[in-house]
């Protein structure tokens, strides 16, 4: 079945398999394996991506169903070259442990910096409170984004 | 898989009138897990997402609305009741109407509207009926929907208490199913209402509870008391892998006994 959205600032065309989760379709189909598959049941968040402008699971969004929308995945948030803020602060303040949940981390947060430069502590905790990280590695997270929101 | 992605209202219909047996599926966070466990395959879909008439939300709340916008209000005690649903991943997908067909005795919204008397409209091709929450939720999963029919919206009563409380019981803040949830609402005239949920096979009502507590216009320190025993004697919990039957009796009592605590500081 064939599908358009746009995916990353691209308008896409795929077809997608009968009962494909939108992240299935993400890594298997497209070729894009930042979005991380781990519970498959919106616990963890590490799929997190946005979705006309909403941080989602992408593993409980059916991508026949994701005709018509725009998504941002992780790789549509910075490069090599040119990181995300997000990314950067992470790196600098020690955010990143494992990293399997990092990108569903970075999705999320950059989702609640567009709306909120300046988000205090708990913003921060309420914003992150769909990701989970299993090395427990909350403390640098959170600290470093701290240090981004100026605090 | 077909898929059905209709932009209407009556559209929706249609395509449920044709093919009766399709699955609905709004946000997903129920569906979802199902299929991706392999527990569920459906074989035709019809997709809510694009309906804007079940996102309107004025006096009538519909089916559509997620728990993201309802946890902006306007009503006190469903927005608490929102603000607790899974992680902000899951309110900006899960929808109130997604609540009532998934039927879950531990349903974060269901309390809210069993309290209001709420009647759920629900809709075919062919017409629609008004079903009071306690005739739509038929048991644990359960619900009264035909083939053909779809959650249109959820209708509140004129008259809603602006003293209204939701609390919920868990082992954690965050992207927890609850052990007990409550929610207490105090009219002027000193009528209490009292539905506890993840207490029973459905979400119930504490009547005899509510009855006792109705009649005290300055409830006094024993009267509280009472009323919190009567809550804990009502409820019908089970014991089971979130946790047991007597913590939830002992529980849903103490929550109850705190909302309407908060309902009356309140004023």
């Amino acid at each position: 079945m064939e599908v358009r959205f746009r995916l990353n600032g691209e308008d896409r065309s795929v077809d997608v398999g009968p009962a494909q989760s939108l992240l299935s379709l993400l890594r298997d189909g497209l070729g894009l394996p930042g979005s991380k598959n781990a519970c498959e049941q919106g616990e963890c968040g590490s799929c997190t991506v946005v979705m006309d402008r909403q941080a989602v699971c992408s593993c409980l969004v059916l991508a026949a169903d994701a005709d018509g929308a725009d998504i941002t995945s992780v790789e549509g948030l910075g490069s090599d070259d040119a990181l995300h803020p997000v990314q950067q602060a992470l790196i600098d303040g020690g955010g990143v442990q494992c990293g399997f949940c990092t990108p569903g981390f970075v999705v999320a947060a950059a989702h609640l910096f567009e709306s909120n430069p300046t988000p205090d502590t708990d913003e921060i905790r309420e914003a992150l409170s769909g990701n989970i990280c299993r090395c427990t590695g909350y403390g640098g997270i959170l600290r470093s984004l701290e240090g981004l929101a100026g605090r | 898989m077909e898929i059905e992605r209709p932009t209407d209202i009556a559209a929706a219909l249609v395509a449920l009138a044709e093919t009766p047996d399709a699955t609905v599926l709004a946000g997903g966070t129920d569906l979802m897990v199902e299929i991706n466990f392999g527990h569920a395959r459906p074989d035709r879909i019809v997709a809510l997402r694009r309906v804007g008439e079940l996102k309107e939300l004025n006096g009538s709340i519909g089916s559509g609305v997620s728990w993201a916008r309802l946890e902006q209000g306007p009503h006190r005690a469903l927005a608490q009741a929102a603000r607790t649903v899974g992680s902000p991943q899951i309110r900006a997908a899960g929808t109130i109407g997604g609540n009532l067909a998934t039927a879950s005795p531990a349903g974060d919204g269901l309390p809210f509207l069993a309290a209001l008397d709420a009647e759920v409209e629900v809709r075919s091709a062919t017409g629609s009926r008004l079903l009071r929450w306690d005739e739509f939720l038929t048991g644990p999963k359960q619900n009264a929907l035909e083939p053909g029919e779809l959650i249109h919206s959820v209708v509140l009563p004129e008259e809603i208490p602006v003293r209204q409380e939701f609390g919920k019981v868990g082992v954690r803040n965050a992207m927890v199913i609850s052990a007990v949830m409550a929610c207490v609402m105090r009219y002027d005239d000193g009528r209490t209402r009292v539905a506890v949920g993840s207490a029973g096979p459905t979400t119930l009502r504490a009547r005899r509870a509510e009855e006792m507590m109705s009649a005290e216009s300055s409830p006094s320190e024993a009267a509280m008391s009472e009323f919190q025993r009567i809550v804990s004697e009502e409820v019908k919990p089970i014991t089971d892998h979130r946790s047991t039957e007597s913590y939830r009796r002992h529980a849903a009592g103490v929550v109850a006994r705190r909302l309407l605590e908060r309902c009356l500081e309140a004023g």
